[in-house]
């Protein structure tokens, strides 16, 4: 006997992604986490009064990867842009997406302030441990012994100053909300990382403050290595340095879980 | 509305206000601090927006965001804050938003001092920021004509889409005078259709400076330059004093222009035929203007309060047909009037003697003790 089950769509392309092919190279997480916000965006049904403030890096472009209003900002300035979009307009859903050259070096400024002010919006923050976009230079949150085209021994510690953990650091300002640090390296991370976007943008839908998730990810281009290798190397040799967790949920956020 | 006594920042202050600004970010500096403490209170005061930035860069950046909303948005600050506004200032021109900047300019270079100056002149009006861009610039003489000058920054600068800034020196910012407040005018109630207000009903907005393209890149800037066109056609402004029968034309800018009233009233009366003619926008030029002034002309007198940057904009208005001489105070002084009337005798006489006196034409080299 022949049953007949009626067709159900498990899984689609989230509204917020665009058709338009990504440039990031084979294995770069940058993708991956794109579509996850882009998931999130949908399923909290926010796309049409969201705003994204692009950066300079790889994730230039990502205003063409995503369907939502958006802006492109100076390098590291993302998050006194999105200030600016926020207070005039604080129903909209403003989010920045950046790399580690971006907010923790050029814009440590800007993002130190949007953090301490308790801006009310969300920071993706991409932490790859080098300058992918300019071919592989030393970041602030390159590791210790690190080989990149400006650290070809090894990044010099005593020189050059240690990693810098920028979630640790934000969750220390007393009007942050929301800051925690996940990855995107097998099935857990990349479910662990998705709520953590959207704990995130519910964080600012409910005017909390200030909300941020960093991503250990990938750059298997100017890490010299496979993608896979690059995914191991995420959970070897970042994730001991740059521990998973939640620095900062305040007792606001809480209530949203 | 009644004349009152204003002090300059604070008048350019409220005048914005009353314009229509909707959202202030700033940051501290003399000597335009008056501005952003007034903002402070007045702008929440009505609900709108002041934030004091972690820095220029912050404000520039937070106005690049507001402007992107669609929002009327303004900053101010002086030389060194400009220095580090020039980053955004130049990724909001190629991005198309408008923008409202005041710069009370101080003596500079460097870290300079915080006594009227018009050194920023070269910044503001050739390229406040890398890239091919100019902005429009508008220089007032006194603080009825920065009030009036800041209701008219917010105007073109909503009309063209572009960097409108109001370039005053501190003489403007901190001079208390009568001056009549503009009627305050409702806020916009609808965003323009380009603003990043959320993606509902229609395919997304995108603001960006960034095409890989050389030839798209090319097209934007040809379309930002047909812009420009655009305002200098439309947008050139000036005043002239006693041209028609000049022998010596007198051009100088802001309070300089102002100062140089005087003097040529004094000359006047010493039987000197010297006129002025005082840019209002140095962006756009009046090129056409100066050119105009010079029939009788037998030299120019430029003065300003810094080492000779306009003098190079009217040596081309000039060209060549008459000499062109420069009297500037860099550094924070104020030119008085009999110090530029001895310079307007002194090229009265030389006009009238062969020439090799001590009053040199400006060949942008360094000024004699006399000259400076």
């Amino acid at each position: 006997m022949e049953r007949v089950f009626e067709e159900r769509i498990v899984y689609q392309r989230p509204k917020a992604l665009a058709t338009m092919p990504t440039r990031y190279c084979p294995g770069c997480t940058h993708g991956l986490i794109h579509k996850l916000i882009a998931e999130v965006i949908d399923e909290l049904d926010i796309r049409e009064r969201t705003v994204a403030v692009a950066p300079v890096g790889c994730s230039v472009f990502i205003y063409q990867y995503l369907e939502v209003d958006a802006c492109e900002a100076a390098h590291g300035r993302a998050p006194a842009t999105a200030t600016g979009l926020k207070r005039v307009q604080p129903d909209k859903i403003v989010f920045t997406y950046q790399g580690d050259g971006d907010l923790a070096a050029i814009g440590i400024a800007e993002i130190m302030w949007a953090a301490n002010r308790g801006e009310n919006i969300t920071v993706f923050f991409v932490n790859n441990a080098i300058y992918g976009m300019t071919g592989g230079q030393m970041a602030p949150t390159t590791l210790p012994g690190q080989v990149t085209g400006s650290s070809p021994a090894g990044r010099d510690a005593e020189s050059t100053g240690m990693p810098i953990r920028m979630a640790e650091l934000l969750a220390a300002l007393p009007n942050t909300a929301y800051v925690v640090r996940r990855s995107v390296y097998d099935i857990h991370t990349i479910k662990e990382a998705k709520k953590a976007i959207r704990l995130a943008f519910r964080t600012q839908m409910a005017g909390a403050g200030f909300s941020m998730v960093e991503f250990l990810s990938s750059c298997p281009t100017n890490w010299h290595q496979s993608p896979d290798q690059a995914l191991e190397w995420i959970k070897h040799n970042m994730v001991p340095y740059f521990p998973l967790g939640d620095f900062k949920v305040a007792d606001t956020v809480k209530q949203l879980r | 509305m009644a004349r009152e006594m204003l002090k300059g920042n604070v008048a350019i202050a409220e005048a914005a206000v009353r314009a229509g600004v909707e959202a202030y970010f700033g940051y501290p500096i003399t000597p335009q601090t008056e501005l952003l403490e007034y903002m402070s209170q007045r702008m929440p005061e009505l609900g709108r927006v002041f934030l004091q930035a972690e820095s220029e860069v912050g404000a520039i950046n937070m106005v690049f965001g507001a402007a992107c909303a669609g929002a009327i948005a303004m900053t101010s600050s002086s030389g060194p804050g400009i220095s580090l506004m020039q980053e955004g200032l130049s990724y909001i021109a190629c991005s198309q938003v408008p923008a409202v900047l005041v710069d009370v300019m101080r003596g500079g270079p460097g870290l300079g001092n915080i006594q009227p100056s018009q050194a920023d002149y070269n910044l503001l009006t050739k390229s406040a920021g890398h890239g091919d861009f100019r902005s429009i610039v508008l220089a007032p003489s006194s603080v009825q004509e920065a009030i009036d000058l800041t209701v008219l920054a917010v105007d073109l600068a909503t009309k063209y889409r572009t960097i409108a800034i109001v370039a005053a020196d501190g003489m403007i910012g901190q001079m208390m005078e009568p001056a009549e407040l503009p009627p305050m005018r409702p806020l916009q109630t609808t965003r323009p259709p380009w603003a990043l207000t959320g993606a509902r009903g229609r395919p997304k907005n995108v603001i960006v400076s960034l095409a890989l393209d050389a030839d798209e890149l090319e097209a934007i800037n040809w379309e930002l330059q047909a812009k420009l066109n655009r305002i200098r056609a439309a947008e050139v402004r000036y005043e002239t004093m006693l041209v028609e029968d000049a022998e010596i034309l007198v051009v100088a800018f802001g309070s300089a222009g102002r100062i140089a009233k005087t003097a040529i009233r004094e000359a006047r009366q010493l039987n000197i035929r010297a006129g002025l003619v005082r840019p209002i926008t140095l962006f756009p030029f009046p090129f056409a203007a100066i050119r105009q002034a010079l029939c009788g002309v037998r030299s120019v007198l430029v003065v300003e309060m810094n080492a000779g940057q306009m003098v190079e904009d009217v040596q081309q208005a000039v060209r060549g047909q008459v000499p062109v001489h420069f009297y500037g105070r860099p550094g924070g002084n104020v030119p008085t009037p009999d110090d530029i009337l001895e310079h307007i005798v002194a090229l009265k006489e030389q006009s009238e003697a062969p020439p090799g006196g001590e009053l040199r034409e400006f060949v942008g080299m360094p000024l004699s003790a006399r000259m400076g």
